[in-house]
C-alpha cells in the first residue's frame, strides 16, 4: 500500500504557523516589577482586586479606627464654648486603638505573603527580573504603608476636626507632622514583624494566631512587668522593658525625636541613653527583613 | 463523643508547628511568674493581678483562638472535612467531640500553667492559684466553644474572635462599663472573686449570671457549631 510507505514523511510532521507572536513591547524591567508588586500588595491589603468578601475586613477595621476620631470631633464641636473638652491627642492615638492596628496587622501580614507561598506562585515572581530582596522589600514597603493608611486616616479627622473648631492650626499642624513621622516607625516596626512571622507560617490561619500572639504576649509581659518594677520603685526596669513591645518602642522613637508625653506608663530615656530605642527598632526592622530574605532563599523554590 | 475523631482532632492540635505555640505561651507564662518571684517580694495583690492580666486577659484568649479554630478551622480550610462528615456520625456529635478535645487542651496549657504560676508567686498556702485555675478553665471552654462557632461560620474566624477578645472585652469594656456584662473575661473573673474571698478581684457581674452566662455561652455555642455542621457549605478559597 502506498499509503503506509508515505506514512513517515508525514509523521516527520509539518509545523503550521497559527499566528503565534513574539511579544514585541517595552520590556519594563526590574523597576517595573516591584513597583507593580508593590501597588498590588497595597491594594490587596484593602481587599482592592479581589472579592467582596475580603473588602469586609479591612474596610471595618479602617471604619473601626475612624470612630474614636469621629467622636472626638463631634464632642468638641458640640460642648459649650469653655468647657475643657480637648482632641485625642495624635501622638498617642494609634497606641490607643493599638489593638485594632495589630488585628489588622495579624489579617493582612499572611494575607500578603502566606497566599503567594500556598498557591505556590513564587517561582512564578521569581521568573520575572526581581530579585528575592525586592520581593521581600517590596511586601514590606506595601505593608507598611497599607499600616501607615489605617492609623493615619482618623489623624487626618482629627486635624480636619480641629481646623473647623478654631483651633490654634500652626500647633496642631506640627503636632500632625510629628504623628505622621511616629506613626511610619510604627508601622515599618509592625510590617517588618508582622511580615518575618507569616513569610515562616505559610497556612494563613495559623498565621493570623501567631501574629497575634507574639503582640498580645509582648504586650501583656511588658504591661505586667512595668506594673511591678514600678510598684517596687524601679522606674529604670520598667522604662527599659518598653523596648519589648512594638507599640511602646516605637512610642520610645516619637519622645526621643520630638519629646512630649509618653504613651506608656514611663517615659524613656532622655538624651544619649534614649537613642536605644530608635537603635532597636532599626535593629528590629532589619533583622526581620534579612530573616526573610533568608527564608526566601528556600522557600521560593518548593 | 467519639474516641476516633477525638483522637485525630488531638493529633491535628498537637502535631507539627501548632503545639510549639500551644507551649510557648504557658512557658512564658511561668518565665515571667518565676521572673517577679525571683525580684521581691510578691503581694496577692500583685499576684492576683498578673494572674488576672497575663493569664486570664492575654494567654487564655490566645489559647482560646488558636485551639478553638485549630480543632476544625484547618479541615474546612483545605476540604478534608468532608470524609469526616461523609461519615455515618450525627454532626453535634462532632463538634462535640472537637469541643471537649479543645477543652482538654485549654485545662492542659490554659488552666494547669495557671495554677502553677499562683503557686510560684503566691506559695501553695493560697487559694488564689486555684480559684484562677477554676476562672482560667471556665472562660478557656467558653472561648473555645466560640472560636469552634464562629470557625464553622466563617473563615474569618481568628480575626472576628479577636474583634471580640481584644477590642469588645478590653478596649470597649474599658471605656464603657455596661460591656462588661457581655464579657468572658468579666465572667470568669466573677468566679475567682466568688473562690478567693479574701482577694480584691473586682468582678462587674454577680456571680449567679456569671456561671449561667459561662454555662450557656459554652454550650450554647456548642450546639450551634453542630447545627451549622448539618448543611455545611463549602466555599472556594479566597
Amino acid at each position: 500500500m502506498t499509503a503506509q510507505g508515505d506514512a513517515p514523511a508525514q509523521r516527520g510532521g509539518v509545523i503550521h504557523d497559527i499566528g503565534y507572536r513574539r511579544y514585541e513591547g517595552a520590556r519594563l524591567g526590574r523597576g517595573a516589577a516591584v513597583r507593580a508588586l508593590f501597588s498590588h500588595s497595597v491594594r490587596a491589603a484593602y481587599g482592592f482586586g479581589r472579592p467582596g468578601r475580603a473588602k469586609i475586613l479591612p474596610f471595618a477595621l479602617v471604619l473601626i479606627m475612624l470612630v474614636p476620631a469621629a467622636v472626638s470631633v463631634a464632642v468638641v464641636t458640640l460642648v459649650p464654648e469653655g468647657t475643657p473638652v480637648e482632641l485625642i491627642p495624635y501622638s498617642r492615638y494609634a497606641f490607643f486603638l493599638q489593638a485594632v492596628v495589630a488585628i489588622y496587622l495579624a489579617a493582612q501580614a499572611p494575607q500578603a505573603v502566606s497566599r503567594d507561598q500556598r498557591f505556590r506562585v513564587l517561582p512564578l515572581y521569581f521568573s520575572r527580573p526581581i530579585l528575592r530582596t525586592d520581593y521581600v522589600l517590596a511586601k514590606f514597603a506595601a505593608l507598611g504603608a497599607a499600616l501607615f493608611g489605617l492609623m493615619v486616616a482618623p489623624l487626618l479627622v482629627l486635624y480636619g476636626g480641629a481646623l473647623l473648631t478654631d483651633h490654634p492650626a500652626g500647633r496642631h499642624t506640627r503636632d500632625l507632622l510629628e504623628a505622621l513621622v511616629s506613626v511610619a516607625v510604627l508601622a515599618a516596626v509592625l510590617a517588618a514583624v508582622g511580615l518575618v512571622i507569616a513569610a515562616f507560617t505559610p497556612r494563613r490561619g495559623f498565621g493570623v494566631a501567631a501574629v497575634i500572639a507574639v503582640y498580645l504576649l509582648s504586650y501583656a509581659a511588658v504591661n505586667v512587668v512595668q506594673g511591678f518594677t514600678m510598684s517596687q520603685g524601679d522606674e529604670g526596669a520598667a522604662r527599659w522593658a518598653a523596648l519589648f513591645t512594638p507599640f511602646q518602642l516605637a512610642d520610645g522613637v516619637r519622645v526621643w525625636l520630638f519629646g512630649g508625653e509618653p504613651a506608656g506608663p514611663v517615659a524613656p530615656a532622655a538624651g544619649l541613653a534614649g537613642a536605644v530605642f530608635p537603635l532597636v527598632a532599626l535593629a528590629l526592622v532589619l533583622g526581620c527583613l534579612g530573616l526573610m530574605v533568608l527564608r526566601y532563599r528556600r522557600v521560593g523554590l518548593a | 463523643m467519639n474516641a476516633t475523631i477525638a483522637a485525630l482532632t488531638a493529633r491535628g492540635l498537637l502535631g507539627r508547628r501548632r503545639s510549639l505555640l500551644l507551649i510557648a505561651l504557658p512557658m512564658v507564662q511561668l518565665f515571667i511568674a518565676g521572673g517577679i518571684r525571683l525580684t521581691g517580694e510578691v503581694s496577692t495583690e500583685t499576684s492576683a493581678m498578673f494572674l488576672q492580666t497575663f493569664a486570664l486577659g492575654a494567654v487564655v484568649p490566645l489559647l482560646g483562638l488558636i485551639i478553638g479554630t485549630g480543632v476544625i478551622g484547618p479541615e474546612i480550610d483545605d476540604g478534608s472535612i468532608l470524609y469526616l462528615l461523609g461519615k455515618p456520625i450525627r454532626r453535634p456529635v462532632i463538634a462535640v467531640t472537637k469541643f471537649v478535645v479543645g477543652a482538654g487542651c485549654v485545662a492542659l496549657f490554659g488552666a494547669l500553667p495557671a495554677v502553677i504560676s499562683g503557686f510560684i508567686l503566691t506559695g501553695p498556702a493560697d487559694d488564689l492559684p486555684l480559684a484562677f485555675g477554676v476562672a482560667t478553665l471556665a472562660a478557656g471552654a467558653a472561648y473555645v466553644a466560640l472560636f469552634l462557632m464562629l470557625a464553622v461560620i466563617t473563615r474569618q474566624a481568628a480575626v472576628i474572635g479577636l474583634l471580640y477578645a481584644l477590642v469588645w472585652e478590653t478596649l470597649i469594656a474599658g471605656l464603657i462599663p455596661g460591656a462588661q456584662r457581655l464579657s468572658v473575661r468579666q465572667w470568669a473573673l466573677a468566679l475567682a472573686d466568688r473562690l478567693t474571698p479574701e482577694i480584691s478581684v473586682v468582678a462587674t457581674v454577680g456571680l449567679t449570671v456569671a456561671v449561667l452566662a459561662l454555662a450557656g455561652v459554652t454550650v450554647l455555642a456548642t450546639a450551634y457549631a453542630g447545627l451549622r455542621l448539618r448543611s455545611l457549605a463549602l466555599a472556594g478559597d479566597e
